[in-house]
């Protein structure tokens, strides 16, 4: 019997017993559904933390120079991280001897932010992230107005008391005005503001604009760099082959300044968006195997469940093999029956459960922070498993059914 | 019992006994069975049960013969050794000259597809299959394709005139027209032999003289029928009759001589 004849075959059969076959594939469904779920949320994940977390955070083709390493994704011990606060910290003098030395088309930027108080007519007195930047800052971070306009060259120079505030900021402290030209206190010094920031969004439920960008040498310069620190300097470079020499740049400049022997480690940090990733990515190995447990739970109980209703149904239905044998099936007809039976319900549990599973997948995205992401390859995954399961749970019963002995057979019943 | 006008039979007592003690010789294509010596023993748990003991039968072509006998006579496991569903202890059994007793399984399967057409006493259909997917089934492990197939199971339905209820199923259908969906089936590959084990045993006696007139018009139409059972009357119906009796022929005679033996 051809496998397309099987196959037919298969499906009329769980037209025929469509309750009964429902439950045989409700384990396979249930544990393909939890597996695409998983590859889903991890992968949704996984491309969040590279694109939006820390690709937001760190922008494109660039590292930032620090005293210590700023995002604290990664395992560090205790001795490591106690010594990163012995080290000397960057300031603004090191600025531009580091950004004269970088490559040609580089864009650099210093940053320095606190939690400072701000303060308007409008709204209650309340903490805001402020950012003390230099003028590339803007164009490095892809961050534009959606109201007013950016400092000008003239303002970054003059340290001129303007700023620029993010939507959360506006919301809060000039509800339903306009807020430009208007005054805003931060830290007790006046401001006015000239723009409010395009939203940045959010991540796992905290939102990123309760911000509020002043340029770096404006009053507010006395909370941001305190003795002249400066928390970062931001350096892009052109394409992300030029990140390296970048690096080596700022490196040989700085070890220079802080006087190291060669056989010094670098007391400073270069941090690139790879090894603020390169703890995630470890853990993402450990998330998906012990998010698989769940599904690979699923997967055997459904094994096993399609494994005794085939012999049931081999059981039930020995005269009809009896039957088919008389009539000239060989053994080998009756194996790829019920084994394409069992494959085919299998491989359909486990397509209902790749929908499924997406479905979930995009129900959790919905009501939670974390987001899914839908893969193809889960797709096929998932059937793959589901035909795989398909076939081991199918062998025993199917070679049950194909030894049976035509003349017992018949007499069944 | 209906008159058969007395007929020359197809083949003699001389002739038959000559075939079957040639040990090793393929018989003539004159011979669609010719049996040397079948033994089948069972052993039941320590004891050993001698089903057949040395059973030498030849049938030609276009015979329509009974093998008849009372329960524990071994016919039915002749009709199984006949019907290559079952393999000889010991002894020759050659099908259309071909020695089918040390088959494999798988050669088995090949040979029952091809040369054999069977009618259960319990009809045998599949419930959930339409009559028209019935009759398909040996052509599907015949490999047939599905037109191919569709065409050849019409003609045979035809043939038993039941092509008006191609797309019922048995359910639907009275013990008559199931048993006739049954002979359709077996009849779809065009086989050697039609093997019938008690076809008219389910049925009430006005429906099994319409099933044993099919028959009749099969073997008329040159189709070598071979019928085991119990019922004198139904063995009747054949030209000749092979009685059975403890694993052994009996006798071995034209109908006449049967009915007259046994006093119809």
């Amino acid at each position: 019997m051809p496998f397309y004849e099987a196959i037919r075959l298969a499906f009329a059969q769980i037209r025929v017993q469509k309750l009964k076959s429902f439950f045989t594939l409700l384990g396979v469904m249930i544990g393909v559904m939890f597996l695409i779920a998983v590859v889903s949320i991890v992968s949704g994940m996984g491309n969040y933390m590279k694109d939006e977390l820390v690709g937001k955070l760190i922008a494109l083709n660039s590292f930032e120079l620090r005293q210590r390493p700023n995002l604290n994704i990664g395992d560090v011990n205790e001795a490591e991280r106690r010594s990163w606060r012995t080290r000397p910290r960057i300031y603004e003098y090191d600025i531009p001897p580091v950004v004269a030395a970088l490559a040609p088309g580089t864009l650099a930027a210093e940053y320095s932010s606190n939690n400072v108080s701000a303060e308007s007519q409008y709204g209650t007195p309340r903490r805001v992230n402020a950012y003390g930047v230099s003028d590339q800052y803007f164009t490095i971070k892809r961050m534009d107005v959606a109201l007013g306009r950016l400092p000008s060259p003239t303002e970054y120079a003059l340290g001129s008391s303007v700023v620029v505030i993010g939507k959360d900021v506006q919301d809060h402290f000039f509800p339903n005005l306009d807020p430009l030209g208007r005054q805003i206190k931060l830290a007790g010094m006046p401001y006015t503001i000239i723009g409010v920031a395009e939203t940045q969004g959010s991540a796992f439920g905290m939102s990123f604009d309760g911000f509020v960008v002043a340029p770096a040498r404006s009053p507010i310069r006395r909370q941001l760099n305190p003795h002249g620190v400066v928390d970062a300097l931001i350096v892009q470079s052109p394409t992300e082959a030029g990140i390296n020499d970048n690096e080596e740049r700022v490196r040989e400049v700085m070890r220079a300044r802080h006087q190291l022997h060669p056989e010094q480690k670098d007391d400073f940090t270069m941090e690139t968006s790879d090894s603020a990733l390169a703890f995630w990515k470890k853990i993402q190995g450990y998330l998906v195997l012990a998010g698989i447990a769940l599904p690979a739970i699923g997967l055997v109980v459904g094994a096993i469940v399609i494994m005794n209703i085939m012999l049931v149904a081999v059981a039930e239905r020995t005269r009809e093999i009896g039957i088919r044998k008389a009539l000239g099936a060989r053994r080998r007809d009756i194996l790829r029956q019920f084994l394409v039976e069992s494959t085919t319900l299998a491989t359909l549990g486990a397509a209902i459960g790749v929908a499924m599973g997406f479905g979930f997948a995009k129900i959790i995205s919905a009501l939670s922070p974390l987001p899914a992401a839908v893969e193809l390859w889960s797709v096929l995954l998932g059937v793959s498993v589901g035909a795989g399961v398909g076939i081991i749970a199918g062998v025993y019963p199917a070679s049950r059914a194909a030894l049976l002995d035509p003349i017992a057979a018949l007499r069944q019943e | 019992m209906s008159q058969h006008a007395a007929e020359a039979p197809v083949s003699s007592t001389a002739e038959r006994a000559a075939v079957v003690s040639q040990p090793g010789n393929a018989p003539d294509s004159k011979w669609v069975i010719v049996t040397r010596g079948i033994q089948r023993h069972y052993d039941m748990g320590g004891e050993i049960v001698r089903a057949l003991r040395g059973v030498d039968i030849a049938i030609a072509r276009n015979e329509y013969v009974a093998i008849m006998g009372p329960s524990g006579s071994g016919k039915s496991t002749l009709m199984n050794v006949i019907g290559c569903l079952d393999t000889p202890t010991s002894g020759e059994y050659w099908l259309n000259g071909t020695l089918v007793s040390e088959m494999s399984d798988d050669e088995l399967a090949r040979i029952r597809n091809k040369e054999i057409g069977f009618v259960f006493q319990t009809f045998n259909l599949l419930p959930r299959a339409t009559a028209l997917h019935n009759v398909e089934l040996p052509l599907v492990y015949a490999g047939i394709g599905a037109d191919e197939r569709r065409k050849r199971a019409k003609e045979a339905l035809e043939r038993v005139q039941l092509d008006g209820r191609m797309d019922h199923r048995p359910n639907e259908l009275s013990g008559g027209q199931r048993q006739r969906v049954a002979i359709a089936r077996a009849l779809v590959n065009r086989p050697s032999i039609l093997l019938a084990d008690e076809p008219t045993g389910n049925l009430d006696s006005a429906t099994s003289e319409e099933i044993m007139k099919v028959f009749e018009e099969l073997a008329t139409s040159g189709q070598t029928v071979i019928m085991v059972t119990h019922e004198p009357d139904i063995a009747a119906h054949a030209r000749r009759v092979v009685v059975l009796r403890d694993g052994l022929v009996a006798t071995d005679d034209r109908r006449e001589a049967f009915t007259e033996r046994i006093g119809m």
